[in-house]
């Protein structure tokens, strides 16, 4: 084999061998970031802290809402009355999206006129979608004002209804967020968790 | 003229020509590395360096990662390295490289010392290499004492103890100083939040600013080699010493293969070793600080146990603490110690290798001793070795002097 | 008890009374755990939770983390396993006040999370295997690894009791003097416990092994992730050093 012949053998083989060199430390290269990008993932900890959040409902009277912390999060729990449900329908006209098009503001089982999975219990997350303040309750029923009852937000002024559907107008883009929950029993609700055991 | 000479050999392509213009990126390639010339006979001692650089990667990513979820209180330190170690993903893999790191740092960092020591790297012109790389060295020592509090375990809380009152045997103010380090009566939450400080950040900088300066004072002269000969006494017509080969790609692609063995090495101990017999990890330590209860056998991390082992020999405190600093301090002198005309081991008589030889001897043996408890025959043995050790370097004036050596050859020895 | 019973008592009493053993110098038993043994681990738990959880947390440990590893659903690892907790993301605690215990045992018993690999399986074993009879103390009981222990023999009805031998050694100083020195020997079964030793010995492994397999939960994986990172390794040596020797194959 002549000379230059000698020398593009080993042009090529060097070429190759740089490829393949490269290659398989890149992919090593990848493969050591794993565990290094993984960690920056909630730990077992946060996972516990962020666990679902059981709230008893048994002592909740009509018209009475609590609170409960879940995530951080604050969480309201409304037992709606007779009358406040049958007034929800009466609000269309005036909200932004009354038919909660807008998916990612809620479980797709909550997309429905009441936005809850019972009518009589509204589960929704207390907090402002304009800029996060905890809107204040304002139930009382005012008609010289065209008012049903549901959530003002004190920061900014954004108003919602009684099932967390916001009103056009207002600072606030989209509706109060349901959190995924469910009825464990009639009378304990599980929030931050749609499916499974407790 | 300057100014054409550095235009050769720019490319003339787009996006590296704006880069070039704006920023000595090309120079520098070929400056440090495409025409950067090292001997072709670099053997296995000339690989620690670039494996300290490794290291030194491996300790600051890992590092970073663990700060993400460490907390720097007494109260707090302990139970969240356990955090590390069970709730965060992979923070057991995180944490284990970085202790296995720390062990591995000293490792390379020894042998890349004692590589110069064969080949006589640290004399003339590489005198500043030397004590840079010294300096890198004492910061090693502190960045690893201060990172050894942070778990705060029974061996965190009682070695710093120890160590830190060692100080107090300066006349004078030693108390005071003592005071001052822990930044309280005793050693307490406070000194393990400055210590965070100093180990996460201060200390980091300092390292990689010397380590960079180290590297440019190495490229200023060349690097030496197994033979002792300067390479660049013997240039082609072309400028290229005859010996040397450029640093990219040979050089590159010859560490890359120690990396990877070297990555073998401490993968082994990372998934299947990382307490290393309870030297790497130490068993007390996974027990919290308990400020009541000292262990039975104190003892620092074994890379400092020859220091360590000088200072227990000398039955006066002072003393002890002098000559602790001493052993530690000695070896930045060898250039000037170190009084043969020829630099590598190859060419030296039977005196220098004998020395060698027993001052390898009184290293291990001294490292080993401080492992083990301070009575009986171990002090005897550490006194003798003591005495050794410190004899190589105070004595290397005389014995270099008359040492019988080898005549010198022109031009390096490679065998292919 | 009956004055035969008393005897070894005594007999015990009296040797302890002139102990002068060195501190951390007892020879510990190997312990031989499995750790690989999945039903052994299980046992291991019961035994933990039932015995040792009324006193001790494991606080660093998940029983969740338990479950998954122990193969165990999450209904097998409430009704077994989880006496004070409701959640299985909880970690081990014990509903030992640790103000009343430090009253009562003039110590906070530990937390056991770590004491696998602070102290090693061989000292957990022994230490269980350890407790004998000693009228001097409080409890009634003293340990041949841990002296002066402040834990009472809680698997006393499993093991029965036992009294420690000692042998009389006298020996000449280095300034002339005659020095007597007590040497353990074994131990020599009291009272006969439900379990018979080598039962006992089962249990004890059994604990040892799930005590140390706590002290570091992710120790099997480690170890299976180990080798598939050395075989990436080796292929990356393998291409790298022919690349290598490609590129210096002109360097004469």
């Amino acid at each position: 084999m002549s000379d230059e012949d000698m020398d593009r053998i080993d042009r090529n083989r060097r070429h190759f061998l740089t490829v393949a060199t490269a290659v398989t430390g890149l992919a090593g290269a990848g493969l050591v970031a794993i565990p290094f990008l993984s960690s920056l993932k909630p730990s077992a900890r946060a996972q516990a802290l962020g666990a679902p959040v059981e709230v008893p409902i048994d002592s909740l009277a009509p018209g009475e809402m609590v609170r409960v912390l879940w995530r951080g999060k604050l969480v309201f729990i409304l037992r709606r009355t007779e009358a406040m449900l049958s007034r929800l329908g009466e609000n269309d006209s005036n909200l932004r999206d009354p038919n909660s098009d807008v998916a990612e503001q809620q479980p797709e089982y909550c997309a429905n006129e009441t936005r809850s999975v019972r009518p009589a219990y509204l589960v929704v997350e207390g907090a402002c979608t304009h800029l996060g303040c905890a809107p204040l309750e304002d139930f009382e029923v005012r008609p010289a004002e065209s008012w049903n009852g549901g959530f003002f937000c004190p920061c900014h002024g954004s108003k919602f209804d009684l099932a967390g559907r916001v009103f056009k107008g207002v600072p606030a883009p989209t509706n109060l967020r349901i959190p995924p929950y469910r009825f464990v029993r009639d009378d304990l609700i599980l929030i931050g968790q749609d499916t499974g055991a407790a | 003229m300057a100014r054409i000479e550095a235009e050769v050999g720019k490319p003339k392509g787009g996006f590296m020509k704006w880069i070039d213009d704006r920023f000595p990126f090309t120079s520098t390639m070929k400056y440090h590395a495409t025409e950067y010339y090292a001997s072709k006979n670099f053997n296995i001692w000339y690989v620690f360096g670039v494996l300290a650089m490794v290291v030194l990667v491996i300790q600051l990513v890992t590092g970073i990662f663990l700060t993400m979820n460490y907390k720097p209180s007494a109260e707090e330190a302990f139970a969240s390295v356990e955090y590390i170690m069970r709730d965060v993903e992979w923070g057991w893999l995180i944490r284990y490289m970085h202790s296995t790191g720390a062990s591995f740092f000293f490792v390379v960092v020894y042998l890349h010392m004692f590589r110069a020591m064969l080949y006589g790297s640290y004399k003339k012109p590489r005198e500043l290499i030397w004590i840079i790389g010294m300096l890198i060295f004492f910061t090693l020592m502190a960045e690893a004492f201060a990172g050894y509090l942070l778990p705060w375990g029974q061996m965190s809380y009682w070695g710093a103890q120890v160590i830190i009152s060692l100080f107090g045997a300066i006349p004078g103010i030693g108390d005071a100083l003592v005071e001052f380090i822990r930044g309280d009566y005793s050693i307490s939450d406070i000194t393990l939040n400055r210590f965070f400080a100093l180990h996460v950040i201060a200390l980091p900088l300092a390292l990689v600013g010397l380590v960079f300066v180290h590297i440019v004072a190495l490229h200023e002269v060349g690097s030496n080699n197994p033979d002792g000969i300067e390479i660049k006494e013997h240039k082609g017509p072309d400028g290229v010493p005859l010996d040397g080969v450029a640093f990219h790609p040979y050089h590159t692609s010859k560490d890359l293969v120690a990396i990877i063995i070297f990555l073998m090495i401490f993968s082994s101990v990372v998934f299947f070793a990382p307490e290393m017999g309870g030297y790497f990890l130490e068993h007390a330590n996974f027990e919290p600080a308990n400020l009541r209860a000292t262990p039975e056998h104190i003892a620092p991390v074994w890379y400092f146990t020859p220091f360590y082992a000088i200072l227990r020999a000398v039955p006066d405190k002072l003393w002890g603490f002098i000559l602790f600093g001493l052993s530690v301090v000695l070896p930045v002198f060898l250039p000037w110690l170190d009084r043969s005309r020829v630099k590598s081991i190859r060419y030296r008589g039977w005196m220098y290798k004998s020395a060698l030889t027993l001052f390898v001897i009184s290293f291990l043996g001294l490292g080993w001793l401080g492992t083990q408890p301070a009575d009986g025959v171990y002090v005897v043995a550490a006194r003798i070795l003591s005495v050794v050790y410190f004899a190589f370097f105070l004595l290397m004036p005389y014995y270099t002097s008359i040492d019988k050596t080898k005549p010198v050859p022109d031009r390096v020895v490679y065998h292919g | 008890m009956s004055t035969r019973t008393c005897r070894p008592f005594l007999l015990a009493a009296v040797l302890v009374a002139g102990t002068a053993l060195g501190a951390g110098d007892v020879a510990l038993e190997k312990a031989n755990i499995d750790p690989g043994n999945v039903n052994s681990l299980q046992r291991g738990a019961a035994n933990f939770m039932n015995y040792c959880s009324g006193c001790h947390s494991a606080k660093y440990v998940r029983y969740k983390t338990i479950g998954k590893y122990l193969s165990l659903s999450e209904e097998q690892l409430i009704d077994n396993l989880m006496f004070n907790a409701e959640k299985t993301f909880e970690t081990i605690n014990t509903a030992m006040p640790e103000a009343e215990a430090e009253r009562w045992f003039g110590k906070v018993p530990p937390d056991l999370s770590l004491v696998g690999r602070a102290k090693g399986a061989d000292y957990v074993y022994s230490f269980l295997k350890g407790f004998y009879v000693d009228p001097a103390s409080p409890t009634g009981v003293n340990n041949h690894v841990l002296q002066h222990t402040s834990m009472p023999h809680v698997l006393w009805e499993l093991q029965g009791y036992q009294a420690a031998v000692y042998s009389e050694h006298t020996e000449t100083d280095a300034e002339g003097r005659e020095v007597t020195t007590q040497h353990f020997e074994g131990f020599e079964p009291v009272t006969e416990g439900r379990l018979d030793a080598e039962d006992y010995e089962s249990f004890v492994r059994d604990t040892t092994n799930f005590l140390a397999y706590i002290a570091e939960p992710i120790r099997s994986d480690r170890r299976k992730l180990g080798v598939w990172v050395l075989i990436y390794l080796l292929v990356f040596l393998i291409i790298a050093r022919m690349l290598k020797k490609q590129i210096w194959k002109d360097v004469k």
